[in-house]
């Protein structure tokens, strides 16, 4: 059996089942394999001591009949757990430990899983680095003082580094997807309104999303399938029935129709990123589906149309911390002065910048220009996908236009940072689920990745032809575990 | 269009947010440089174009007007700043 740590979901699943491992084993390699693992800085906060105490009562009582029996599994911390402190990575929830459990997670719990702990990500999941967090940068597994992608980047990290076995995080823009892609891990965010958003830290609202990350396909179908649910506590949450993604899985796209955008083919690609995506192209051909151009004529205005609406819905949503209830409070003269210096020392420069934008944009005399001139423009680029999705079954895209870069690098040019994102913001303004795999590497040896997108709710051709594009790509991370200490 | 100082002080009043002049300036151009970003969509005609107000074209469900009784004031005050068993407390805002 190969090491506990590297396992994926299935293999886990399986050996417990089989009795060949217990929780408590697990468990314990993963905890132990953490402890050595610091200078990546994953962890804000950790629940080690209590999910060693709830594998050992797993594995009293066992039952079998969970979908995720005694696994022991890291969230990013923009879930809220109850009883566990939840940062959002930022400062102003510093001390924030909430009285109640997120739809999402208590999924995971509900289906025999056991929180390992709260992993780093940009502050309120602003950021395509993970170097806005309050509680510092994450180094990416593939390579020291690289990134590895934002927001979700201590997750994406985690399940790199083989810190856990898969993991949830959320995508605004692109912060499940992107940082898969940094890392060479399988990335899902699922349809608006296919995950609820009951007790996530809200960004921006019309946008977000949580979704699996994973080490492989398979593992993604498993894991979508226990978080996927309908939920009174969300109004948006969509009543559907969803598939039994695992079980339906298969390789056999034969006659799928897969698009290829011509839009996507930006200025300064580099040319590995378009042999990657040649190479995606041939190998769906391989597998006997049927390749289409198509065009999505909005597409350049898919980043300018994000940086109005995700913006302005932020500004609405982090008005609530005001050092009142709950959070970081800093003393002031007056209740305003309480407010502005609480917000003031409370967020970091990213997060700031965003509310000032939104700000802005819904302030007296621009709302016409600004907002609702972006609302206009994301009912185009919907309207793209949706004449694209009349002639095609999914569309297959790079998932970056670059491999991870260098901690710093970027962080002095916000605009810059931004365009990090070009592939993956149309699908959220869009509301579609779309799926990064690693497909390759580029000269340095950094993973790259290519994105599947499909139509609302059909996140299970997205996966099949992800599981039949793996088996062909058959990439190997290979990570040196040099982080590791004694 | 630019944005000058004056109307970035002006945003952060309105955001709640304080800001001293050296931050302020370094805002100004960031915000310039977003803004000359943003502007692209200007290029796009979409007089006729209906704004779209929500992706998931569902309306929003009623729930029963039920009364449920939790008492969670406990579990409401718990993150409370300042520590008060009944309240939150905030700087004096009446003279």
């Amino acid at each position: 059996m190969s090491d506990i740590t590297s396992q994926s979901l299935f293999e886990l699943t399986s050996n417990i089942k089989e009795k060949k491992l217990s929780s408590e084993e697990i468990t314990k390699a993963f905890i132990n394999r953490a402890e050595r693992s610091k200078k990546l800085n994953v962890y804000v906060t950790d629940n080690f001591e209590k999910a060693i105490d709830q594998s050992k009562k797993f594995d009293s009582n066992p039952n079998f009949d969970f979908k995720l029996p005694g696994i022991p599994i890291a969230v990013k911390d923009l879930f809220c757990t109850n009883g566990v402190r939840t940062t959002a990575g930022s400062k102003i929830l510093n001390n924030f430990v909430p009285t109640y459990e997120s739809t999402v997670t208590q999924n995971l719990w509900s289906q025999g899983a056991i929180l390992l702990g709260k992993l780093n990500c940009d502050e309120f999941a602003m950021g395509s680095s993970n170097e806005t967090s309050f509680f510092g940068n994450v180094q990416n597994p593939v390579g020291e003082n690289l990134v590895p992608g934002g927001s979700s980047g201590g997750s994406s990290a985690a399940v790199a580094a083989n810190l856990t076995p898969v993991t949830i995080g959320t995508d605004t823009g692109g912060s499940i997807r992107q940082p898969a892609s940094f890392t060479g891990t399988v990335g899902l965010k699922p349809t608006y309104g296919s995950c609820s958003r009951y007790g996530i830290v809200a960004f921006a609202s019309s946008l977000d999303q949580a979704g699996p990350m994973t080490k492989n396909v398979r593992d993604c179908s498993m894991l979508l399938e226990v978080i996927s649910s309908f939920d009174q506590k969300d109004s948006t949450s969509i009543d559907y029935k969803r598939n039994y993604y695992s079980k339906e899985l298969t390789k056999d796209i034969k006659g799928k129709k897969i698009g290829i955008p011509k839009e996507y083919r930006v200025d300064n690609m580099p040319d590995e990123i378009e042999q990657l995506w040649k190479n995606g192209i041939s190998y769906a051909k391989d597998c006997g589906a049927e390749i289409i151009d198509i065009s999505l004529p909005h597409t350049n205005y898919a980043l300018p149309t994000y940086y109005i609406v995700a913006p302005a819905e932020a500004s609405s949503n982090l008005a609530r911390y005001d050092g009142v209830k709950y959070g970081f409070r800093s003393l002031g003269q007056n209740l305003i002065e309480m407010y502005e210096k609480t917000r003031s020392e409370g967020f970091g420069d990213e997060v700031k910048r965003r509310i000032m934008i939104g700000t802005y944009v819904l302030s007296s005399g621009y709302y016409d220009a600004y907002y609702l001139k972006a609302q206009k423009v994301r009912q185009l680029i919907k309207k793209d996908f949706d004449d694209a999705f009349s002639k095609v079954d999914a569309i297959l895209t790079p998932s970056t236009p670059s491999s991870a870069f260098k901690i710093g690098e970027k962080t002095n040019d916000p605009v810059s940072m931004y365009l990090n994102d070009i592939f993956t913001v149309p699908i959220n303004l869009a509301g579609l689920p779309g799926i990064s795999i690693p497909a390759g590497k580029d000269k340095n040896n950094y993973p790259l990745g290519l994105q599947v997108i499909g139509k609302p709710f059909d996140e299970q051709n997205i996966l099949n032809i992800s599981y039949a594009l793996e088996d062909k790509i058959n990439f190997k991370n290979d990570i040196s575990d040099w982080w590791l200490s004694e | 269009m630019s944005i000058d100082l004056k109307t970035v002080k002006h945003i952060s009043k309105l955001a709640r947010i304080s800001i001293d002049d050296e931050k302020a300036n370094k805002l100004k151009g960031d915000l310039n440089n977003i803004f000359e970003f943003i502007e692209k969509l200007n290029e796009l005609n979409t007089d006729n174009v209906q704004a779209l107000t929500s992706i998931a074209e569902t309306t929003l469900r009623f729930r029963k007007d039920e009364i449920k009784s939790e008492n969670i004031r406990e579990k409401i005050l718990k993150n409370s700043p300042e520590e008060n068993k009944d309240f939150f407390v905030v700087p004096k805002v009446v003279e």
